[in-house]
């Protein structure tokens, strides 16, 4: 089918990138707001704009049955959900799709099955994806069984949703009842799902990801890997692809791997498959599947050529793939920062506020996709993020020099960022050397208070 | 020639797809004069194209080419606002006579309409006392959450 206009139930930054792509395409779109986003830079970007809802998410951005009645009474065929609220939600497009509004994302089914991390393990074990050593938990006999074999330390983690909720570390045999107990509350409260599993934890590890497309039959292709190896708290806030640095051979197998287990879906849309990567015994293990459009997809757009939202909506609209297996040739390599309004002083807190003036990077090579200019209010009620800087390179150096040029140019005047560690980060020469792991960020955050406190 | 109510209504849609918020047109001594309502024309610009299975319920008529009543500008006015997005309905089923129209004595606690959201009706209570002075919301169509749906004059009766 054709669609001619997409409600687009979602906010910020991710708004304005799928309006943009629906513009090229001469696709209609309206945009759904909380009263917080009427005035939004995508408010004004979009054809039509229609308030769902009061500022809180939960009674707005998240309500599946006003973004559905939004989409039907706006004449939309369709619907792109973004990232976050309810773009994973199999429920959500469960309604769509009795509804007859195309959701722009994996079938209801395929969401179920990636959002289970339980029923995600058993297929990647069934497709021979290698996992870390763990299984579910049935009790907490079989637990500690369990986290015998296992070996400590190892990570208790939620069945029915990531995030790190629900997830806990544990170090000592005589802390996992306590870990079990605290997850398990946590992970009902956030997920409606109390089930738990266990995992090794994998302690110098990277996070390395594969961008798939699928057309719904068990076609699926890959745009290549991405690394997002620096995190703070399971949140990523520097991407890069290729991963660099990678044992022989090991990036091809990733890729063949996450195709594998897509394939097995019979994916439809853009999805990513995460993977553990221990670069020393050059292993990897599978870790869950992001059905959805992913924050640091403009990384693989860089590289690839592709405009992958335009992809979803080809794919949503049943033109297929338009892209063939092996077809995808990347070129150079693309790094991002996620600025993110929050204070680096008070531990990252959130920093909510008016944005008095901004400017952000311009440039060759470089892009930003963002929502923030002079006059945008950052409300409380929503994720931090203000933007993304993107700098492509014909390789690493190259893209690192560009991307470093671009976050020194960047401005913000009136809420706290995260510019200056993003400025540290990339100065670092253990990150300009390549193939850091997730610790790596945690421990350069140490080394900055120990210098601040040595100034100070 | 004559226009029929389908005319108007195909007239009607020529004014929403553009990008004009007026339209005046005389054929044979047939004079009809099409205003937006005061929407943001960003907004209107793109009047659904397709008929909600809802909103089909009650088809629009050729009272939806007339013009929009002007608001009224008084600020004593109490709005009543909608408390969800959905399709709002004037009357209790197609047919049945509206719950409240111009000129009628609500108390707080009077059902002025219905909004239907995935076939959920949720009833809109007036929330002031007074008389209803405008009734803004058309019946059958989306409205927005905080949209305003009707006003009330507080100081009648008095």
């Amino acid at each position: 089918m054709s669609i001619g206009r997409i409600l687009i139930a979602n906010r910020g930054e991710i708004a304005v990138r799928i309006a943009r792509s629906c513009r090229e395409l001469g696709i209609e779109t309206v945009l759904a707001v909380s009263e917080a986003d009427r005035d939004s830079l995508p408010a004004r970007l979009v054809t039509r704009v229609v308030c769902i809802g009061p500022a809180h998410a939960s009674a707005s951005y998240l309500q599946p049955e006003a973004l559905v009645q939004a989409a039907l009474g706006t004449g939309c065929d369709a619907l792109h959900p973004g990232y976050g609220f309810l773009s994973e939600r199999a429920g959500f497009a469960r309604l769509c799709e009795q509804h007859g509004i195309v959701f722009i994302g994996p079938t209801s089914a395929q969401l179920a099955a990636a959002g289970d991390k339980l029923a995600a393990r058993a297929l990647a074990q069934e497709v021979g994806v290698p996992l870390a050593p763990g299984g579910d938990v049935s009790s907490q006999d079989a637990a500690r069984e369990l986290a015998a074999r296992i070996g400590m330390p190892l990570l208790v983690k939620a069945a029915g949703g990531g995030g790190g909720r629900g997830m806990k570390l544990v170090e000592r045999a005589a802390d996992l009842d306590g870990a079990l107990e605290l997850a398990a509350a946590e992970a009902g409260a956030a997920f409606g799902d109390a089930r738990l599993y266990l995992e090794r934890f994998i302690s110098s590890a990277r996070h390395v990801e594969v961008q798939l497309l699928g057309d719904g039959t068990g076609n699926v292709v890959h745009l290549g890997e991405r690394d997002c190896s620096v995190q703070r708290r399971y949140q990523k806030i520097i991407e890069e692809t290729p991963a660099p640095g990678l044992p022989a051979g090991m990036a091809g197998r990733l890729h063949e791997a996450a195709m594998r287990f897509a394939g097995r879906l019979e994916y439809r849309g853009a999805g990513t498959v995460e993977f553990l990567v221990d670069a020393a015994r050059d292993e990897f293990y599978f870790l869950e599947m992001n059905a959805r459009l992913q924050v640091e997809h403009p990384v693989t757009e860089a590289v690839s050529g592709v405009d992958i939202v335009a992809a979803q909506i080809a794919i949503a609209s049943g033109q297929g793939l338009r892209l063939a297996r092996g077809e995808s040739h990347r070129e150079g390599c693309a790094i991002e920062c996620r600025i993110n309004a929050e204070d680096p002083a008070r531990d990252f807190a959130p920093s909510p506020g008016l944005v008095k003036s901004v400017r952000w990077p311009q440039g060759e090579g470089m892009r930003v996709d963002t929502h923030v200019e002079a006059g945008t209010r950052v409300p409380p009620f929503y994720d931090s993020l203000l933007g993304k800087i993107v700098a492509h390179g014909t390789d690493r150096a190259h893209a690192l020099a560009r991307l470093r040029a671009a976050v020194a140019m960047t401005r913000v005047e009136g809420v706290a960022t995260n510019l200056a560690l993003h400025a540290d980060v990339l100065a670092d020469p253990e990150f300009a050397a390549g193939g850091v792991d997730t610790a790596y960020l945690p421990r350069l955050l140490q080394r900055r208070v120990a210098a601040a406190v040595q100034h100070g | 020639m004559s226009l029929t109510a389908r005319d108007i209504a195909q007239i009607t849609r020529l004014l929403e797809d553009s990008s004009f918020d007026e339209l005046q047109l005389e054929i044979d001594g047939l004079k009809i004069h099409l205003r937006r309502s005061g929407a943001p024309a960003a907004a209107a610009a793109s009047e659904p194209a397709r008929v909600s299975p809802e909103a089909a319920r009650t088809p629009a008529t050729a009272a939806s080419a007339t013009p929009a009543p002007a608001t009224v500008d008084d600020p004593a006015l109490i709005p009543v606002r909608a408390p969800l997005l959905g399709t709002f309905y004037r009357a209790p089923k197609p047919g049945a006579p509206p719950f409240v129209d111009l000129g009628a004595n609500v108390e707080p606690d009077t059902i002025v309409g219905i909004i239907e959201v995935m076939k959920l009706m949720n009833t809109v209570r007036a929330g002031a006392r007074g008389m209803v002075r405008e009734i803004r919301a058309r019946d059958g169509t989306l409205v927005e959450y905080g949209e305003t749906l009707l006003t009330i004059d507080p100081r009648v009766p008095g």
